[in-house]
């Protein structure tokens, strides 16, 4: 059948500037430059390119220009560009279209609409260069009060705490499965983890064995599929993390192809190398709140209830109700992932259209725990679309603890967001379990670009607590009061909690 | 008719709280002898400055000792009706032992309510499982939000707080404060700058036999503020001294927590400080700042809170805002400058400026027979 989809991209070579070098053909895994020996030029195939910037940020010579390209049909705000696409595509392919990466579409972003607060005259800025300021942060069930008793003068602290994580600083990597991403990345986040003092998550393929040296840093994934969990992988953690669902596909399971299970990824998930690993929908012993009990309690029993347990699921439509729930089911840790959270390989209908914005989901289960006494019971873990740090001093004022991010953390390395995750032909070496094209990644680079993105982001918080007069992160928690929302209707801000600018 | 709500009358355009900048007094004899206004009113009247004139008052501890074992209300009326409702409410929960309209004489102040004192008695039968306290407490907050009219402003046993719209040396004259005498004093002096300033506004701000004196305007109010609601503390006031009231009241009184302690929540050491604790005591205030972390008091703030048999004075951990401390004799003084403290004592055997974030607490050598236990609900 003859294709109908042009090129979306024009690859555009400066012949003048190109010097034959082949960076170009040897880095892009889709095939898109080839060189023609006899003429001593390198063609472009434009319909293999994804845009993904990997030969333009290569080429030695700025030779290579990549141009969306011009001939898109008749303007029409209802059959756009994207939705003749996707049409032409689903009528030559009978199938369902994949992505990969978070919702792309900009009705959902709500950060962008909340503008926050700096102190003038009453009360005074804090210089963060100058005075302390303290963004350490703890996550786990907190008690409602303290039992503290003098005896012979000193104070004797009679509360036990449970099980606590501690951040030095409120962003963690989120979880993206070994399999997904290589275990060259899967490294890297461990070291940047473990040298900035915060955690990163093992998603649901397990923990690769060289990487449990990084296990203090690590949370690990009790995910739907089982995949890779042993008493061993358990113990090789600081938190362990039930999966019940992920904003860019909420109810809907996983599915990493056979050709992607190589031997080690095989070895590490715990399934027979080249087959198929399948993550169902839900998790088939968790069909209600009481199963999930059942869940916590049995890995809390099964690492002697010396770590906390977080559950993850995606922001629908009654989030703050389940949070509820999943708090008296005694999860000490909850995290939730908004509708803009990424993806390995999602269908696109899913990703696009299921689940609710974070910042709505924050606002409303910070609230409703509240307004139920049970706040301190557990700690609350915003992702899914965090892409700078105003937007996690914005999720950390709606009431988040802590944040997630995981595009972020990626694009630091090289990711440029081109949504083809599920082919798990990444250029960049990231999205990918191919051996040749991992070797793209060296773990000590990325660590290092990874520190150097949470010590940025860091610095910012502490400048914009500093400016608020603020100088610790438990007074910007929860506290809406800096935050006011910019073109957002009544409800909205009701939603939020938040007044409109100006008010 | 509409109804205004203390929250409407003191922040009237609906601003995230009120802004304050204000001075400070305190005065406390910590044998438990009852003095005079006279020097509270001097030292607070040498701040004249750090006021504007809309708001001022006086906590005094020891003013009662007739009626010691009876809970004094200060009562203030914006409309007639709002009284008869309020003394409905009153004769339902309690035995009035004696009420009478608050002795007052012209002074410089601005638009006077009326206002009206009781001593009165929690009924036994109707307190159920609550303390005597916790009764009254309850109690006070539902009068406070009931008629939108009436106002609270003095709740505890042999204390009594005087307060409103004016500078404070006027105050004292408007509530001929001449005839008072007590053992523990504080004064307040106020310079809001988003309220118009009503007669409930001013400080000290009290609940029982707990005041505060404040000065500062607190960053952090958005979040102390909802962790308190999430204790039942309803903040109809919308003012960083009420959020400090209530989070004295919930630390002290309702999970008795020590004083030291509590000063270490309102004003946590930094954890640089906290990391090189020895281990006992570096845990202890670990979970203390996990736990309580919503109540640190962040921004400006210095404080003079006082309950019987005690007077603490605290600021914020980087001191943002003045205090310095002195003593004569049996005299212990707390205040915003030192000129004021001066003024009334001007040689004193002990004088520092407190780090930020520690506590000067002052208490009684001896229980006075004039004085109500430490603890009242005991």
């Amino acid at each position: 059948m003859k294709t109908y989809l042009i090129p979306e991209y024009l690859v555009d070579r400066d012949k003048e500037r190109c010097i034959r070098c082949k960076v170009c053909v040897n880095q892009c895994t889709y095939e898109t430059h080839s060189y023609d020996r006899e003429e001593d030029v390198i063609c472009s195939k434009d319909e293999n390119c994804v845009n993904c910037q990997r030969c333009v940020t290569l080429c030695p010579t700025h030779a290579i220009t990549i141009r969306k390209n011009p001939n898109v049909n008749r303007e029409n705000s209802n059959w756009t560009y994207e939705v003749i696409r996707d049409l032409k595509k689903q009528a030559e392919s009978g199938g369902v279209i994949l992505t990969g990466m978070g919702c792309d579409k900009p009705h959902f972003t709500y950060w962008d609409r909340l503008v926050l607060n700096a102190s003038q005259v009453t009360n005074p800025s804090i210089d963060p260069l100058r005075e302390p300021m303290e963004i350490r942060t703890f996550l786990g069930a907190k008690p409602d009060e303290l039992i503290i008793e003098q005896e012979n003068g000193a104070m004797v602290l009679k509360t036990e705490l449970a099980p606590q994580l501690c951040l030095d600083t409120p962003i963690m990597f989120s979880a993206m499965s070994y399999g997904a991403i290589s275990l060259n990345v899967h490294e890297a986040l461990a070291r940047a983890a473990t040298e900035c003092g915060t955690y990163f998550n093992s998603g649901e393929g397990g923990l690769d064995k060289s990487l449990y040296k990084y296990s203090a840093h690590a949370i690990v994934q009790v995910a739907s599929g089982r995949f890779g969990v042993h008493p061993k992988y358990l113990d090789n953690s600081a938190a362990i993390e039930i999966k019940i669902g992920q904003g860019a596909k909420p109810g809907i399971g996983g599915h990493l192809p056979g050709e992607k299970v190589t031997e080690d990824i095989a070895r590490t998930r715990m399934i027979p190398t080249g087959t198929d690993a399948l993550s169902p929908a839900p998790q088939h012993d968790i069909y209600s709140i009481e199963d999930l009990r059942q869940l916590i309690y049995a890995l809390k029993e099964a690492t002697n209830y010396s770590k906390p347990v977080s559950v993850k699921i995606a922001a629908v439509h009654n989030v703050a109700a389940i949070a509820s729930g999943m708090v008296r089911a005694g999860a000490d840790i909850i995290a939730i992932d908004g509708i803009r959270g990424a993806t390995g390989a999602a269908p696109k209908v899913i990703r696009d259209n299921v689940g609710i914005p974070i910042e709505l989901a924050v606002a409303q289960v910070d609230q409703r725990l509240r307004d139920e006494g049970i706040r301190n019971k557990a700690s609350l873990i915003a992702a899914g679309g965090i892409r700078s740090s105003s937007d996690i001093v914005k999720a950390i004022a709606l009431g988040a603890d802590a944040v997630y991010i995981a595009t972020a953390a990626l694009v630091a390395i090289g990711c440029t967001v081109c949504q083809r995750c599920y082919t798990g032909k990444c250029p960049w070496g990231i999205a990918t379990s191919d051996p040749w094209i991992s070797k793209r990644i060296n773990p000590n680079i990325a660590a290092e670009r990874l520190v150097n993105l949470l010590r940025g982001w860091s610095l910012e918080i502490t400048d914009i607590m500093g400016g608020m007069g603020i100088n610790a992160i438990e007074s910007l928690r929860g506290n809406r009061l800096a935050l006011r929302g910019v073109g957002l209707t009544d409800n909205e801000l009701k939603i939020l909690g938040v007044k409109a600018a100006g008010e | 008719m509409k109804t205004r709500t203390p929250t409407k009358t003191n922040n009237l355009y609906n601003d995230d709280k009120d802004f304050d900048g204000c001075s400070i007094f305190g005065m406390m004899n910590l044998e438990g002898k009852r003095f005079s206004s006279r020097d509270p009113v001097r030292a607070i009247a040498n701040m004249h400055d750090r006021g504007n004139g809309l708001g001022g008052g006086f906590a005094i501890y020891g003013v009662y000792p007739a009626f010691k074992d009876y809970y004094a209300f200060h009562i203030l009326y914006l409309g007639r009706e709002a009284k008869d409702r309020t003394d409905r409410t009153l004769a339902a929960a309690f035995n009035i032992i004696y009420d009478e309209e608050m002795q007052t004489q012209p002074a410089n102040v601005k638009d006077p309510p009326l206002v009206w004192r009781y001593f009165v008695q929690p009924k036994k039968r109707q307190l159920g499982s609550n303390t005597e306290d916790d009764y009254v407490a309850k109690k006070v907050m539902r009068i406070n939000t009931e008629t939108g009219k009436a106002f609270v402003f003095s709740s505890g046993k042999n204390m009594g707080v005087f307060k409103g719209l004016g500078y404070p040396e006027d105050i004292a004259d408007f509530f001929c404060l001449e005839d008072y005498q007590g053992y523990l004093w504080t004064v307040h002096g106020r310079f809001p700058t988003n309220t118009p300033g009503w007669w409930g506004g001013a400080h000290p701000f009290n609940i029982l036999d707990w005041t505060v004196v404040h000065n500062g305007e607190l960053s952090s109010y958005g979040i102390n503020k909802r962790y308190l609601e999430m204790y039942g503390y309803k903040c109809t006031m919308q003012t960083d001294t009420e959020v400090l009231a209530y989070a004295v009241d919930l630390l002290m009184r309702r999970q008795h927590l020590p004083i030291d302690l509590v000063a270490n929540i309102l004003a946590a050491p930094l954890w640089s400080e906290i990391d090189t604790m020895a281990p006992e005591k570096q845990t202890l205030h670990k979970v203390l700042r996990q736990t309580y972390g919503s109540l640190l008091m962040n921004g400006p703030f210095s404080i003079i809170l006082a309950h019987h048999g005690e007077m603490i004075g605290l600021t914020d951990r980087i001191k943002l805002r003045p205090l310095v401390a002195g003593t004569r004799g049996d005299f212990l003084y707390l205040s915003s400058e030192e000129a004021a403290m001066r003024l009334v004592s001007p040689i004193l055997d002990r004088f520092w400026y407190p780090r930020g974030g520690e506590p000067v607490v002052g208490r009684l050598h001896i229980k006075s027979t004039s004085v109500a236990p430490v603890n009242a609900e005991t």
